[in-house]
């Protein structure tokens, strides 16, 4: 019977996806939201990566959403583990010495990639999510290698509230001093392609690079220490 | 292309259902692990990089390391 049931409730989603999407075109862009950024997003942000003038420009109150769901989701899963009891301190073996070495040659690199990706967000493919993401799994490596040497939480919460300042400060400047509404790009867009364009969009991906990063970290840290 | 995207698309019916069917719950992270690469492949394919990296790194990366120490804390073999 719920086997049965449960069949049901799948082919009855399966059709009101496919009834709903039919009809659009693979891969046509049909709204004219999607022309419209396509054509004018490079001039009007000064961004050459159109999904970062998106994501960051013309959505950025919903990046904010996201950006406060994954601080929300870390808060309660530390809360939740801080709140257990600490469960039987298991004997970790050490690492072993490929693993120790390895970590001490890729750390570095892995970091300095991740703060690239996030810092060049506006000019190649990737931003402040994929950037935080990438940090967050040299905290992993660290994990793995070496046992009990957690982060520096203190560190930690400072570097993810003063991003998240940063974020919020900056669209408030926005609102008060450019075009009037919340995170609005009031510097100058200067050349497209240079390091140094399209206003406020380095500065907000690099903010979102380093909260992303220090909020995954608490979490791999919280699941790996204090479980 | 198309058969390169088919036989990728083909891969990825069979890891999912094989992470369905695993008994041993390390292979079936391991299993939808692969489900999100190969996704990231098609995003890549389909001119979507921003979307490639966010789902090798969070999908492929992040999410099978913290079912990793969930499997760890609790029991390795569904019964």
């Amino acid at each position: 019977m719920r086997v049965i049931l449960s069949i049901l409730v799948l082919i009855v989603i399966c059709l009101g996806i496919v009834s709903s999407l039919h009809r659009i075109p693979f891969g046509n862009p049909e709204t004219k939201i999607g022309k419209y950024c396509i054509n004018k997003g490079r001039e009007e942000t000064g961004a050459a990566n159109i999904v970062t003038s998106v994501v960051v420009n013309y959505r950025g109150f919903d990046t904010l959403g996201e950006v406060t769901i994954l601080f929300l989701a870390a808060i309660g899963l530390g809360s939740i583990l801080t709140s257990m009891s600490k469960w039987s301190q298991r004997k970790t073996e050490p690492a072993s010495l490929i693993l120790k070495t390895g970590c001490r040659f890729l750390l570095p690199l892995i970091l300095l990639f991740g703060a690239y990706i996030f810092i060049h967000g506006h000019l190649s493919p990737g931003g402040g999510f994929q950037g935080g993401a990438i940090i967050a799994s040299a905290f992993l490596l660290i994990y793995l290698t070496f046992h009990g040497k957690g982060m520096n939480e203190t560190g930690s919460k400072v570097t993810e509230s003063s991003s998240g300042l940063i974020f919020i400060l900056l669209g408030l400047i926005g609102l008060a001093v450019g075009n009037h509404y919340f995170l609005s790009n009031f510097l100058p867009k200067g050349q497209l392609n240079d390091l140094f364009s399209a206003g406020i969009i380095p500065l907000i991906y690099i903010a979102i690079g380093l909260k992303v990063g220090s909020e995954l970290a608490k979490v791999i840290y919280n699941l790996m220490e204090k479980s | 292309m198309i058969i390169v995207v088919s036989l990728l698309i083909v891969f990825m019916l069979i890891a999912a259902i094989a992470a369905i069917f695993f008994r041993d719950l390390l292979n079936a992270v391991i299993a939808a692990c692969m489900v999100s690469l190969i996704a990231a492949i098609l995003f890549y394919f389909l001119h979507a990089p921003d979307v490639a990296m966010a789902e090798a790194s969070i999908g492929a990366a992040l999410v099978a390391a913290i079912f990793i120490i969930a499997i760890r804390r609790t029991q390795r073999h569904e019964e």
